[in-house]
């Protein structure tokens, strides 16, 4: 074992771990943060995307212990009740169907977002190159983020 | 998916990265960004008994020039090389290859001297490395020893590493906007079919020299040297292009047969040139 110090969506957290933990699974299974989703499990999809250091990264292709003394946040940091500019585009914009990408989707965004406040079309689509939705077709998620990108430049 | 189990080793240095890598040898590899390697790890393709976790090294990451020379620490990220300042200026073809590893996720966590050492056949930057006369700084126990790209991938996955030698730095003589990279990626994967990186030196509005190199379609990365001595005389794109082939056995495989390959190195050869010379 071995033991993990990060801080989870403003928490500090300390856990003994297997060395072969993935960050996913440190917070899913040990930190009982489900929001942050498992899909393909091979780097592919993104619906595991969390901000690690306030960067998006896929958390099924991270050790744990490539996290030790990091800052992480999740979709639950962004708010538990729906209440961010992103969760609430995403809903108002039709952003999402069956919502298993979701996540994923709206954390590569507020990456996007907190780099580039006002992103064209195409740097959003760009932005979510990493996370793959197969309901949508894109197109309400990219205007998910366009209103997203608004109502935060208005706040 | 959870790859087997290991014995997890932070290095702190170079110094204790490579003395970690002298004990255990054989059982264990270096890690990076781990975006080649947990994914196979995963899926049990490697099982190292020890991983040795460079990613803290101080000293290890950063860009930085020097007498015209920009040297980029191994475990700089790719986001990061991509949004350099000082690479953009001074070496824009590595900026925009970097730029187009993968996705924005992947490039956050992939270090440039990860792609470098693992020398995938498809990746992006062997091409790229070649292409800028980049020389590859492998530090072992008794020093550093500099190696050009030319010299320095040896075939699929394979390298001038040694196995108790880290790769701590590469150094990109400084270049001009000159330049362009043209892929065709795998719809799939994002991975070159085929990629061509070319960097032109001109002098009065005229190609002096050039340097292309290809990714994707061959074991490991090649320089194209019939299209840069056309180049050199004065061809134009698509003169220079059609000698891309040329010399190449390119076989058949599932990716496509020999002559789809050759056709494939003609045309992006000549997109990349006649983006280069614009
Ligand atoms: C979904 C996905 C898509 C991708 N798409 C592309 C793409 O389009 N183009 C592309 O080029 N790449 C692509 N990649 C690969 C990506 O660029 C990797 O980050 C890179 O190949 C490896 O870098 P790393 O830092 O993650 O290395 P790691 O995975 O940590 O290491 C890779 C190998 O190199 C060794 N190593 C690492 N650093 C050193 C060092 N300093 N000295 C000696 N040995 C070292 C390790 O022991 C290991 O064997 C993709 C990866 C994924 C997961």
């Amino acid at each position: 074992m071995a033991q993990v110090q990060l801080t989870v969506n403003g928490r500090a957290i300390s856990r003994d771990v297997e060395p072969r933990t993935l960050l996913v699974h440190l917070l899913r299974d040990a930190l009982g943060l489900t929001g942050t989703h498992v899909g393909c499990d091979t780097s592919q999809c993104g619906a595991c995307t969390v901000h690690m250091d306030g960067r998006g990264v896929k958390s099924c292709t991270v050790l744990a212990m490539q996290a030790d003394g990091s800052t992480v946040t999740t979709i639950e940091g962004l708010s538990t009740d729906g209440s961010h500019a992103l969760q609430r585009a995403f809903k108002e914009e039709h952003g999402l169907q069956c919502g298993f990408c979701t996540p994923g989707m709206i954390m590569s965004a507020a990456d996007l977002l907190a780099r580039n406040a006002n992103p064209t079309e195409h740097e959003i689509r760009e932005a979510l190159e990493g996370n793959l939705c197969r309901c949508t077709g894109y197109h309400n998620i990219v205007k998910a983020v366009q209103t997203a990108a608004r109502t935060m430049q208005n706040a | 998916m959870y790859p087997a189990q290991f014995q997890y080793h932070r290095a702190t240095s170079v110094q204790h990265a490579l003395d970690l890598m002298a004990q255990h040898g054989d059982d264990a590899k270096v890690l990076a960004g781990g975006h080649s390697l947990l994914p196979v790890m995963k899926l049990r393709f490697a099982t190292p008994a020890h991983l040795i976790d460079i990613g803290r090294v101080s000293g290890l990451s950063g860009i930085s020039e020097s007498g015209g020379t920009i040297v980029i620490g191994a475990t700089t990220r790719h986001a990061d090389v991509a949004s350099s300042a000082l690479i953009k200026a001074k070496a824009p073809l590595l900026a925009e290859v970097a730029g187009h590893i993968g996705d924005p996720l992947i490039r956050n966590m992939g270090t440039i001297g990860g792609s470098v050492a693992h020398a995938d056949p498809s990746a992006d930057l062997p091409a790229a490395m070649m292409a800028l006369g980049a020389t590859m700084e492998l530090t072992g126990k008794g020093g550093s020893r500099q190696v050009s790209a030319d010299q320095f991938f040896v075939d699929v996955f394979q390298t001038a590493l040694g196995s108790t030698e880290l790769l701590t730095a590469i150094r990109i003589p400084a270049s001009s906007g000159a330049c362009a990279y043209e892929k065709n990626p795998d719809p799939a994967s994002g991975y070159a079919i085929v990629g061509i990186a070319v960097q032109l030196t001109t002098s009065g509005g005229k190609v002096s020299s050039a340097r292309v190199a290809m990714t994707g379609l061959g074991p490991k990365p090649m320089r194209l040297a019939a299209v840069e001595a056309a180049l050199a005389a004065g061809a134009d794109a698509a003169s220079a292009a059609a000698k891309a082939a040329d010399g190449i056995a390119f076989i058949d495989d599932a990716r496509g047969n020999a002559s789809y390959k050759a056709n494939l190195a003609r045309v992006y050869t000549k997109r990349a040139i006649a983006r280069a010379m614009k």
